[in-house]
């Protein structure tokens, strides 16, 4: 069976499940899309990630790999004959997994209280997450990406969030281009890389998703 | 060009002691130099300017920041005894069980001894320990990297060195030998590798830190 080989457990509108499968594009690796429903959570998936409980999970000829970040790195590991995704050498490297894991620490919470807490906490909120991001502007800088020349590991952990911006965006009754030009470029110039243009949802349908996941919870 | 390398820490710390540990694995000698977090140096501040944390170690001029990710530079860079398995499924669960010992284990053992030993608390450390116990059970091995320590021991170190001591400054007990026969055997283990003794603070010193930190008044 094509793609039996590569298995992704996965829920379309997860920032965490789009990384692997930018990385997975990037690689050219056919893969079967297994769309999890959560939260009714699958055998297959609490079996393959009984730590968690949480997608992505990539399962390669029958082995769980977790946790989107490690993910990455072992497709660019195991599939080294194509487009590399870190750094050759060790500093960069180390460089590159330092503002992915930054991004994994920061990134969610600060986005999603930006627009989901109410009055001066939100308004706080959207302050630290502006300032999170005028971090990762500064390590951009004036590169075309995180670490230089090359589209790869930092780039892709963080260009998952964009389709999200919006929901949020509308949500807090804030503009991030506005705050951060540098990064909405940044962003926009990984779009035009086939792998995420066809891999990031529309923002809009995030926003649906978003909404009615919130309505149902009676929020 | 020399390959010099310095060390920006403190003794106590258990994230310092993972990266001296695998300097002393690779035979690297550094300059260790020694922080005051409460009036941090010009240096670390420059250094580590997101977090301005300790540990930092500095190649040739170049920083590096946050613990994992030095100990995999380090295992990049100086050949010999390896820290990370050289298969790549085998290095994305070295890797996994890290996260899960410093995203799930730390806040939760550090939880328990800050509230005090709070019933909830002291379960939730339990329920994050577990998950080292089991791995330790299924692997078979004297390590979680096998017959020799690899990144998932020295993220563990605080379990190894730092609970016991915790232990006996609050009175409060979090991993008891009885609960936990594996990873006790395991932390004994793990102490008394030559590379891990050179790295660990007086025992005494950990304890005393401990009472000032967490103590009761």
């Amino acid at each position: 069976m094509v793609g039996s080989e590569v298995i992704l457990l996965d829920f379309w509108p997860s920032m965490f499940g789009m990384r692997v499968r930018i990385a997975l594009a990037e690689k050219g690796i056919e893969y079967d899309y297994k769309e999890q429903d959560l939260p009714d959570k699958s055998t297959l998936l609490l079996e393959m990630n009984p730590v968690h409980k949480k997608i992505p999970v990539l399962i390669h000829k029958g082995k769980p790999i977790n946790e989107s970040c490690i993910i990455v790195q072992y497709i660019d590991e195991t599939w080294k004959d194509k487009s590399p995704l870190m750094p050759s050498d060790p500093y960069t490297r180390a460089q590159a997994r330092f503002w992915a894991d930054y991004v994994d620490k920061k990134v969610y919470d600060a986005l999603t209280k930006s627009g989901t807490l109410k009055g001066e906490e939100q308004e706080k909120a959207k302050k630290e997450f502006i300032e999170i991001l005028k971090v990762l502007e500064g390590q951009i800088g004036e590169k075309p990406y995180f670490m230089g020349e090359s589209f790869g590991y930092a780039d892709i952990a963080l260009v998952t969030f964009y389709c999200w911006f919006y929901t949020f965006e509308t949500l807090g009754n804030y503009s991030i281009e506005k705050e951060c030009p540098k990064l909405i470029a940044w962003a926009k110039r990984c779009m035009q890389r086939e792998s995420v243009s066809k891999t990031l949802p529309d923002s809009k349908k995030i926003y649906e998703f978003f909404m009615e996941m919130r309505s149902k919870l009676g929020l | 060009m020399a390959n010099e390398v310095k060390l920006y820490g403190i003794d106590e710390s258990l994230f310092v002691c993972g990266v001296k540990t695998a300097l002393n694995l690779k035979n690297v000698k550094y300059e260790f130099v020694v922080e005051d977090l409460s009036n941090k140096s010009a240096d670390l501040l420059k250094y580590n300017p997101v977090y301005k944390k300790v540990p930092v170690l500095v190649h040739n001029g170049n920083p590096i920041s946050e613990s994992l990710v030095i100990v995999e530079y380090i295992d990049e860079v100086w050949k010999g005894v390896p820290i990370l398995p050289q298969d790549a499924y085998e290095k994305a669960q070295a890797r996994f069980w890290a996260k899960v010992v410093n995203d799930k284990c730390f806040p939760a053992v550090v939880n328990a001894f800050s509230s005090n030993g709070e019933e909830q608390a002291v379960a939730e450390a339990h329920e994050a320990l577990q998950f080292l116990e089991n791995e330790l059970k299924v692997k078979g091995s004297k390590f979680f990297g096998g017959d020799n320590i690899n990144l998932v021991d020295i993220a563990a170190t605080f379990v190894a060195f730092w609970i016991g001591a915790a232990e006996e400054a609050l009175g409060i007990e979090v991993m008891s030998k009885h609960k936990f026969p594996k990873l006790t055997e395991w932390s004994d283990n793990y102490i008394n590798c030559q590379a891990v003794k050179d790295s660990l603070p007086p025992r005494e010193n950990v304890v005393a830190y401990f009472k000032k930190r967490f103590g009761k008044a």
